[in-house]
């Protein structure tokens, strides 16, 4: 068994209107900061057990594809640490 | 005779939808996700399914995709064999989005990576307000007793609703004749885009759409709030007019007489 941390993150992809990015944006500008195009976006981390021969990208891929992520509107990117208990 | 109406945690209008079924003649009962899940019930005891409207699992992660996941975990195979029967599943508002997270909808391949997706609404807001819809397409089990291009009046209530999908997806959508209903202006004319006939920035206007074979049909907007008279914004002026029923009824109407007419 070979243990994991993973962090992933989803974003609205850039060509759709993200309207809480644009809320925000608005409400920093009223606190006087001068800022552009925010976007929000999810982030999840968790420890993952793998059995050796398994690729850790691609169940990863997988886990977002099937339900941190739906593809026709997201981006996704992730990163893998292996670790020692 | 029964219709299952699923219910998870966060569901709503799940007595409404029951009711609005009994009221078209057959009968309805409410069951839990996990009574399902578990195996108590069998999916196959039922001739519809109705998946309702809600905030299902506090809309975790995206909306539908918590109760998308449970019914993927167990119950998919399940389900495909259900349509293939040509049994009428019918997702309202966040049944819509479970559908479409199951890839039940556009319901193409067996594959069950959404191919379109409800988007938060553009404007920001939870929308909630009575709309107007154009019928775009009648040859299903949902809308026989509309005419195409009629015009309805339902509610909707909902924050992730903008129709997504990408040019390629829609020319097929369009080109089976899969879209069901378009948001439209008070006369029937297309909203193209415009707030707030067009709510969410539904990409074409799209409100609802159904699988290849018209027994599926996910949509945005609540029959369920539409089945009475005393239901709708007309109220109480439209008493005069004598119609009893509300836009919303004959959708249930509809699928109760497919379901009579092929299954009993």
């Amino acid at each position: 068994m070979v243990k994991y941390k993973v962090k992933v993150e989803v974003w609205l992809k850039d060509n759709l209107v993200d309207a809480e990015g644009k809320m925000v944006e608005e409400s920093l500008k009223d606190l006087g900061y001068n800022v552009q195009s925010v976007r929000v976006g999810k982030s999840y981390s968790f420890n993952l057990d793998l059995s050796n021969d398994s690729l850790v990208e691609k169940v990863v891929d997988e886990i977002c594809r099937r339900l941190l992520a739906n593809p026709v509107k997201d981006k996704y990117f992730f990163k893998v640490m292996r670790y020692e208990e | 005779m029964n219709i299952l109406v699923i219910r998870a945690p966060g569901t709503n209008c799940d007595v409404e939808t029951v009711r609005g079924i009994k009221e078209c003649g057959l009968n309805a009962i409410t069951v839990h996700t996990d009574k399902l899940l578990e195996g108590s019930i069998d999916l196959f005891e039922f001739y519809a399914l109705v998946i309702p409207g809600g905030f299902s699992y506090g809309d975790s992660v995206r909306a539908g995709a918590i109760w998308a996941a449970k019914l993927n975990s167990k119950l998919l195979n399940s389900l495909r064999d259900f349509i293939d029967d040509g049994r009428p599943v019918l997702g309202i508002c966040n049944g819509f989005q479970v559908l479409v997270e199951l890839g039940l909808l556009p319901g193409w391949n067996d594959n069950s990576t959404p191919s379109v997706a409800l988007a938060p609404n553009i404007s920001g807001k939870f929308e909630c307000r009575w709309i107007n819809l154009r019928v775009a397409n009648v040859n299903n089990v949902f809308l026989r007793y509309f005419s195409k291009n009629s015009i309805l009046r339902l509610p909707i209530a909902h924050s992730e609703g903008r129709f997504i999908a990408s040019k390629n997806i829609l020319s097929i959508l369009e080109k089976n004749g899969q879209i069901a209903f378009k948001y439209c202006l008070p006369n029937g004319k297309p909203a193209d885009m415009l707030y707030p006939f067009n709510p969410n920035g539904s990409i074409m206007d799209i409100a609802g759409i159904m699988n290849p074979a018209g027994n599926v049909l996910g949509l945005m907007p609540h029959p369920e709030r539409a089945v009475y008279f005393w239901q709708l914004p007309t109220f109480p002026s439209n008493i005069a007019a004598k119609t009893y029923f509300g836009d919303g009824y004959w959708i249930f109407k509809s699928m109760c007489d497919y379901i009579i007419e092929h299954f009993q």
